[in-house]
């Protein structure tokens, strides 16, 4: 055969696709996506155009059936002081949480990033991702323990004859109460603890990325560490905040198993949609609480976008 | 003249490992000084410490006659130019330049002024408002050049600055950092592990091999008259030819340096066996063989070029044999 340096012969089906597509990579791209791209654009956006389509419908208040017209009336019914309450508390509460492991977090991420190697890092990795390997409701009812009044921090502050400090800050109102697992602290404490992982990790992966000499160069030119941080390695690491923050967000804005079980009466907007598309049945109310989360996300990454926060992307 | 880095006895130990050992150093105000060696000399490590990036695990320090001991990099008044420029990826060009500015708490009118007229220095006048990543490597090179001059240090240490360059641009900027440094003043600190780029820049070099410092001089000096078989082969690829071999042709035991374009081809001399040549384009390089010692010749256009398995016969006058007293 003429061409038989230049091809090595291989037959087969196999190999006819393989050559297929080497031509054409588009093609290859195309059948790689196509999966997801039905399982996002169907099943993911669908029921959540679903959902959207059902909070502009209302529900008749005598019958309790729902009436398929479309009205703003029920967008109305989040602005009534109960409702509107569940919102500023749930929005409150994920800022808190996203601050505090923010604040925790950034550091655990700086230390493993920058100076864990080897068995260090391991180690942070596993201590990490632990967490994540045990069931959330054993998580969540192990807290209820710690918190409650014959629990273990309970123990130490008496232990500590600091008894009287903590019952002082239980009498604080709105985030106090009769116990650490019945307050909103306790609430905050769950949460923070049962999200942290998510804070850590894109930080710690941003800061990777941040070449040693950068940090270097800023002392060098006369920044103190204080400074360096605010002015370098801040922004420089933004985008992994940013990151971790969406993921501690929009985590707290949604869940209701945490408030259901530590801390008080007082409702989040996950309890809302729980209790209103359920027992309730008012599933446009559900539906309607559903898209503030939403909503709030969506303003939050504008936000930050405009702020530049991916700037050093 | 006044020195600006004094090390006394400075070593930087890690663990076992000696990266820099007992290190004694002057350097004047207003040198243009190289520090050359191979990677893992310790020449980036003496760098570093003079930066307050490092501290030493013993000696002394003084930079302009302050012992540097205890004085974190961002009290220090010099300035850095990194192998990698470390420029900041968020911020503009001109906000890189005046970043030393801004930190020292100058207005944002007369830092931006600042900044401007040190990009117009580099002559990347025009350019403050691109951000580092849109600029070329050598554009990048100068922006770092100009974020630290901008702040008038009084040395400025330069972290292999060119090695990322082409060989056109790098050869257009050792020009321009040695016309900057004479017309600024200021003392250049310059680290490399090109031995053309020491030679043709710097007042001084440093020859750096393991930890410490093995000769000391004026480029001509070390090109010339190394002191010892590592300098010899390392400055200026000499041939080094073992003690018999000198001690037969001068009488003196010791090691011998013989630059590769001192050697001829001549009707008498030392007979070799050529192992292989390779053009260099302004000259030939030759490999040979003569008895059990490796040796390179360069010879020039015109010259008549041997090939591959001859058999030659090479020469030297007998000045260009440098007998080196140490090893």
């Amino acid at each position: 055969m003429s061409d038989s340096a230049l091809i090595n012969r291989r037959g087969g089906a196999l190999a006819q696709l393989s050559d297929t597509l080497w031509r054409r990579p588009g093609l290859l791209i195309f059948l790689l996506i196509l999966p997801p791209a039905l399982w996002l654009g169907i099943i993911y956006l669908g029921s959540l155009f679903a959902l959207l389509a059902q909070s502009f419908f209302s529900i008749d208040e005598f019958t309790g059936i729902i009436q398929y017209e479309f009205t703003l009336k029920t967008y109305a019914e989040l602005f009534r002081p109960s409702n509107f309450d569940i919102i500023i508390r749930t929005v409150v509460m994920a800022a808190a949480v996203t601050i505090g492991a923010a604040v925790i977090g950034f550091p655990v991420a700086y230390y493993a990033a920058r100076y864990a190697r080897g068995k260090w890092k391991a180690i942070f990795y596993l201590g990490v991702m632990m967490p994540l390997w045990s069931s959330y409701l054993v998580k969540v009812y192990s807290w209820k323990l710690i918190l409650a009044k014959e629990g273990i921090l309970n123990w130490l502050f008496e232990t500590l004859h600091l008894g009287g400090l903590l019952n002082a800050y239980l009498a604080i109102p709105v985030i106090g109460g009769n116990s650490l697992s019945v307050s909103a602290t306790g609430t905050f404490l769950v949460f923070l603890y049962v999200w942290i992982p998510f804070m850590i990790l894109p930080i710690q992966a941003s800061l990777e990325r941040v070449p040693h000499t950068m940090i270097e160069a800023s002392g060098d030119l006369g920044a103190r560490p204080a400074q360096t941080f605010r002015h370098v390695l801040l922004p420089l690491a933004l985008p992994g905040v940013i990151a971790g923050s969406i993921f501690t967000f929009s985590l707290t804005l949604g869940d209701y198993i945490i408030p259901q079980i530590v801390g008080s009466s007082r409702r989040f907007i996950g309890q809302a949609v729980y209790a209103y598309q359920g027992t309730a049945g008012n599933i446009p109310l559900a539906a309607a609480f559903a898209v503030v989360p939403i909503l709030l996300m969506a303003v939050y990454l504008w936000v930050a976008k405009r702020q530049g926060a991916f700037d050093a992307l | 003249m006044t020195s600006a880095i004094r090390f006394s006895g400075v070593s930087r130990h890690y663990g076992d490992v000696k990266a820099v050992d007992t290190l004694d150093l002057d350097i004047a105000e207003g040198e243009f000084f190289a520090m050359l060696g191979p990677s893992g000399s310790g020449k980036t490590t003496s760098l570093r410490l003079i930066a307050g990036f490092e501290r030493p695990t013993a000696g002394e320090i003084r930079i302009f006659g302050q012992i540097a001991q205890g004085i974190p990099p961002y009290k220090r008044n010099v300035n850095t130019v990194f192998q990698d420029y470390a420029l900041f990826p968020h911020l503009n060009v001109r906000d890189n330049v005046a970043y030393g500015l801004m930190i020292a708490g100058q207005p944002k009118a007369q830092r931006h002024k600042a900044a401007d007229g040190a990009l117009e220095m580099v002559a990347l006048g025009g350019y403050g408002d691109r951000k580092p990543s849109e600029l070329s490597g050598g554009q990048r090179q100068r922006v770092a050049l100009a974020r630290a001059l901008v702040n008038q240090p009084k040395a400025l240490l330069l972290d292999e600055p060119l090695g990322a360059l082409d060989l056109k641009l790098r050869e257009q900027m050792q020009e321009e950092l040695k016309s900057l440094q004479r017309s600024l003043g200021i003392t250049f600190i310059f680290v490399t592990h090109d031995q053309g780029e020491a030679l043709s820049m710097a007042d001084r070099v440093a020859v750096f091999n393991k930890g410490r410092i093995v000769q000391i001089g004026a480029p001509e000096d070390i090109y010339y008259r190394p002191e010892t078989p590592f300098v010899a082969d390392f400055v200026g690829s000499s041939n080094v030819l073992p003690p018999e071999f000198v001690a037969k042709l001068t009488g003196k035991h010791a090691y011998g340096a013989l630059r590769p374009e001192s050697v001829f081809l001549a009707e008498q001399g030392h007979s070799a066996m050529v192992r292989s040549v390779s053009f260099l384009g302004a000259a030939t390089r030759v490999s040979m063989q003569m008895d059990k010692i490796p040796l390179t010749i360069l010879l020039p256009k015109g010259a008549v070029i041997p090939k591959a398995g001859d058999a030659v016969t090479v020469a030297w006058s007998a000045d260009d044999l440098h007998v080196m007293d140490r090893t």
